[in-house]
């Protein structure tokens, strides 16, 4: 409809708009907000599968220490060299190869860094955010679709450096995904320079996708579609997208100068007198160790609700659609939203008790983080109270959304210890910790966006994946993910270190023989180092269903009956299915909040946002505009 | 359907959506620049008596490109009210301008690096310094033939398969027995150094540096502030050199679209003005 | 600035962006003036900061408001910038204030 004489006038600028590009331009370099969100899907779908990995490899060193790597041992020989040595038996015969201490380190922190950086917030954030946010907003395209492509690119680019890393001299960067100086800093080796620079890379993909997201729903909101007609996932979508934005450079600035440290020999984050292996190091020094710390962590916490608030929004939507409510408290939600986004810039430093921090500031953060979870509580009650009295519809995504909310519950309570300043003295370092955020980002978040997957499919492809399949894949994902993080926070609890090459063996329990009393861990807590592993493992196994649907259904899934197949209310079921170039035929038009679900009255149990208070939706021929 | 509001303002916020898209993207570059600030206050605040240097850079040069750039910022803005006015020639010209005062940037910022790089340090053995340019140094191969150079070249260097080894160095500069007395000059007045050549022999000494970011924390923070900032200064140049040459021709289809664009570039381009308005008196005066 | 101003309207801003410019240059030649003054206590130089800063945010003011067009600007930008202007006070405060020598517990 903006057609107008004048836009024809200057039609030839617009003239990608109107003919069909080709492959290229259509898959690869594509500026359409809805290949650009499945671009980022199946691309950190494979990142994450790929940080997934490198875990369930140091799974096998943390069960079985120092023992050949099966399946996989002399594949990792060949590709990576002396990181994974070989092991020889009496007769100097090599019989298997192992993983060395370095490699473990590389992979645990390569597994952070890709399953954050570049699985889940471009899976939640960009996937997501970029197919689903523009058509619930009924918006034609993202504001900026040229930067849209721009912030892919980046994002690839940025993939790629951490992937090389790998196979660098030295490997790749091995000081965690925290990166810590002077531990990530002193090494001779290259990783640590890729991982920065990669970061970079990822970073200005975010802020250029945040920059996006938020003009975009600031600007491209169709008539009607106020604020409070938001649909939750479009707030989640743009709280998110501030937090990217405003935290990240924080982090940039920290990575510039970490990069500085490592090739122009600078000291920012070396302090005066640092010793390394013996020697006082050849620096300048008079930098800040907790400087690092203090800028990684302003992003960090951030960080942490852009994992989570997708999620919550992807939940809510589905728990609307499937209650056939409306969602209980959407005003709450909202304000909850905006209230996580605001403290979360200042709770950052209950990370860091243990770097000696004053009592006066450990206070002020104990104080700010206990608030904090008042918000994220209100958002989690206001779910389950959705679901009262409703008549659920059991399909596969509301199965994911319903293991959402305890899972997720699970995680943020066992965050509390972690908050106050004196339990934490104890657990931090422990499987505890590991366990605490693995159920927020894992059986969460992870969950919340399968349940996403399966809930936009029929949109994206027009066709369903298989519910039996999903069922499967949910029922078996959601008892291996409690077997693998339940009993880490029973080793946690008994004090097994988490950063331990060989799952704590060195420290196993010994019975002292005077008193009785066992000194270091117990053996038992050690032996669930192999349950978990086996749980890991079989986990992988249980997403082989999920794979092969995911694939197996864009041809060959039951085609859906109307472009509305889970009878929602919202946007972007009112477009063709999948939606074309410009997504809607006419400009919507808004009449209604988002979740009107079994309002009394109306003949169905739905009623779309762009229906009018009497009769059927209708193209509205002239703009108010 | 086109994307609406790429030319005219949307009428609840009252702004096309470029601007919006710049002002957030300004709004993550203070953050950015922020957390250098507090960096700088943080390594400043920390640094031990007598090794944070005052007076360090030139105040002239540092003058020179202040007002360069504020003379670029006042001929961005005369170049958006040409086009508003259709002057489309006295655009051209205040670009122009502009651009050449970001050339002029850049070449007085590379003279200043040039001159930190040349500027060494000396600790020698018995704890004092020498402080001062590169006057030359004096290298040896095997057979003792001496070689004068005008650069340093380290301790020893190889060319032609010979190996050269230091025999003295040359600065031109200032012998001092503290730290504090080549940092903080000004606080001793009576004291005034002249400065001479001085000749160290390499036996004399411990270390030898040059003011590269790696000499200590303030030339650390030195270099990468005006380093980060002289990426923009580059990045915003390139933005404003294409809308002047190729990009200008959007002028005769969209000449709104254009201004918009112009607007856009020139608030980048105010912002990396701005930047500059800080990292002057920090770094140089005070 | 929005964009609907005419050709006359503007051109009256140009009188407004010159004396800008002037004001810009004068500040810049006080502040390294300043600079050779000593200002407050002997042996603190939190007085020559002080100066320095007044005169540098009253230039980023000038550019801000009147070059960037702040001062006439749209309600969203302001609350943009008021986020941004509350994050970047915590970071700097927070960060300076748990680093500060006296708040920092040294294990022995």
């Amino acid at each position: 409809m903006q057609h107008t004489n004048h836009d024809l006038h200057h039609g030839h600028d617009h003239d990608h708009a109107h003919h069909e590009p080709g492959f290229w331009g259509k898959y690869v370099f594509s500026t359409d907000h809805k290949v650009i969100g499945i671009q980022y899907a199946i691309t950190a779908l494979v990142f994450l599968f790929f940080g997934f990995s490198l875990m369930m490899l140091m799974r096998w060193q943390l069960a079985y220490p120092g023992k050949a790597i099966p399946l996989v041992g002399s594949l990792l020989h060949n590709m990576l060299g002396d990181a994974a040595p070989g092991i020889t038996d009496a007769s100097g015969k090599i019989t298997g190869y192992i993983m060395s201490a370095d490699l473990y380190n590389a992979f645990g922190a390569m597994h952070g860094t890709i399953m954050v950086f570049l699985g889940i917030v471009p899976l939640a954030f960009a996937a997501f955010g970029n197919f689903v946010v523009p058509l619930q907003i009924g918006a034609p395209d993202m504001a900026f679709p040229r930067v849209n492509m721009a912030s892919y690119q980046s994002f690839v680019v940025g993939g790629v450096i951490m992937l090389v890393s790998f196979f660098i001299p030295g490997g790749a960067a091995s000081a965690g995904w925290t990166s810590y100086s002077p531990l990530a800093t002193l090494g001779s080796t290259h990783g640590q320079t890729f991982w920065i620079i990669g970061m970079v890379f990822l970073i200005t993909s975010s802020l250029l996708g945040a920059v996006n997201f938020i003009a975009t729903i600031i600007q491209m909101r169709a008539p009607g579609m106020n604020w409070m007609r938001l649909p939750f996932f479009v707030w989640a979508q743009f709280v998110t997208a501030f937090l990217l934005l405003l935290a990240f450079p924080p982090l940039e600035a920290a990575a510039v100068m970490q990069l500085m440290d490592k090739v122009a020999h600078t000291s920012f984050f070396l302090p005066t007198g640092l010793v390394v292996s013996g020697q006082l190091a050849n620096i300048s020094g008079g930098g800040s160790p907790l400087l690092w710390q203090h800028l990684f962590w302003f992003l960090g916490h951030p960080e942490v609700y852009v994992l989570i608030l997708p999620a919550m929004g992807i939940v809510c939507e589905i728990i609307a659609n499937n209650t056939r409510k409306p969602i209980w408290g959407y005003k709450s939600l909202v304000y909850s939203t905006l209230a996580i986004g605001f403290l979360s810039f200042i709770v950052w430093a209950h990370h860091m008790y243990l770097t000696g921090m004053g009592t006066k500031i450990s206070t002020f953060f104990q104080t700010t983080t206990m608030i904090i979870s008042i918000p994220s509580v209100i958002i989690l009650t206001c779910f389950f109270i959705s679901l009262w009295g409703g008549s659920i519809r059991f399909n596969t995504p509301m199965l994911f959304c319903l293991a959402f909310l305890p899972m997720f519950g699970i995680g943020g309570l066992t965050g509390l210890p972690l908050g106050f300043n004196y339990s934490d003295l104890f657990l931090h370092d422990t499987y505890y910790v590991i366990a605490h955020f693995h159920y927020i980002v894992a059986p969460g978040t992870i969950f919340a966006l399968f349940a996403g997957i399966y809930y936009w499919y029929p949109k994206a492809t027009g066709r369903h994946m298989s519910e039996f399949w999903g069922k499967v894949h949910f029922w078996l994902s959601f008892l291996f993910m409690n077997l693998i993080f339940q009993p880490m926070f029973v080793q946690g609890m008994a004090g097994l270190n988490r950063r331990l090459y060989d799952g704590g063996a060195t420290y196993a329990g010994v019975a002292d023989p005077a008193t009785g009393l066992v000194v270091g861990i117990p053996q038992v807590f050690l032996d669930l180092n192999k349950m978990i592993s086996h749980a890991a493992w079989a986990l992988a196994l249980v997403q082989i269903p999920f794979i092969i649907n995911f694939f197996w259904s864009m041809k060959n899934g039951k085609k859906v009956t109307s472009d509305n197949p889970w009878e929602a209310t919202t946007l972007e079921w009112q477009t063709p299915t999948p939606p074309p170039h410009g997504n809607f035929l006419t400009e919507p038009h808004v009449y209604r909040g988002p979740y009107e679900y079994s309002v009394p009255g109306h003949g169905k149990d739905f009623t779309p946002q762009n229906e009018p208070e009497h009769g059927a939706p209708q193209p509205i021929p002239q703009k108010a505009h | 359907m086109e994307i609406p509001y790429t030319v005219k303002p949307r009428p609840d916020t009252g702004l096309y959506n470029a601007k919006v898209g710049i002002w957030l993207f300004l709004a993550s570059e203070v953050m950015l620049f922020g957390a250098l600030f507090s960096a700088y206050i943080l390594l400043r605040v920390g640094a031990s008596a007598g090794t944070w240097p005052h007076g360090l850079l030139n105040v002239t040069l540092g003058t020179i490109n202040t007002i360069v750039l504020i003379t670029s910022s006042i001929t961005v803005v005369m170049a958006w009210v040409s086009l508003k006015l259709n002057q489309f020639g006295k655009f051209k010209m205040y670009q122009a301008i502009t651009l050449l005062c970001a050339l002029a940037f850049l070449g007085i910022k590379s003279v200043e690096y040039k001159d930190k790089f040349s500027h060494y340090q000396i600790i020698k053995k018995d704890g004092t310094y020498v402080d001062g340019h590169m006057h030359g140094a004096t290298y040896l191969d095997k057979e003792g033939k001496s070689r004068e150079e005008h650069k340093f070249h380290g301790l020893s260097f190889k060319e032609n398969n010979v190996e050269y080894s230091l025999k003295e160095v040359v600065l031109n500069g200032i012998e001092a027995a503290q730290l504090s007395e080549i940092n903080e000059p000004h606080k001793d007045k009576e004291h005034k150094h002249e400065h001479k050549n001085i000749s160290v022999p390499a036996a004399e000494i411990q270390k030898i540096n040059n003011y590269g970011p790696w000499h200590n924390t303030y030339m650390a923070i030195y270099f990468t502030l005006t380093g980060l900032h002289a990426l923009h200064v580059i990045g915003g140049a390139l933005v404003i050199g294409f809308l002047w040459g190729p990009g200008a021709k959007m002028w005769r289809t969209e000449p709104e679209r254009f201004t918009n664009r112009i607007e856009v570039s020139g608030l980048f381009w105010h912002f990396v003005d701005l930047v500059w308005i800080f990292l002057f008196p920090v770094l140089y005066l005070l | 600035m929005s964009d609907n101003h005419t050709a006359h309207d503007v051109s009256k801003h140009v009188r407004g962006y010159l004396i800008v410019f002037g004001a810009l240059l004068i500040g810049t030649v006080l502040t390294v003036w300043a600079s050779h003054f000593h200002f407050g206590n002997k042996d603190s130089n939190v007085g020559n900061i002080v100066v320095a800063l007044i005169i540098a945010l009253t230039k980023a003011f000038l550019v801000a408001g009147y070059f960037m067009h702040l001062i006439s600007e749209k309600k969203l930008i302001y609350s943009v910038l008021a986020f941004t202007g509350f994050f970047f006070a915590g970071l700097m405060f927070l960060t300076l204030w748990s680093m500060h020598p006296q708040n920092i517990v040294h294990f022995k």
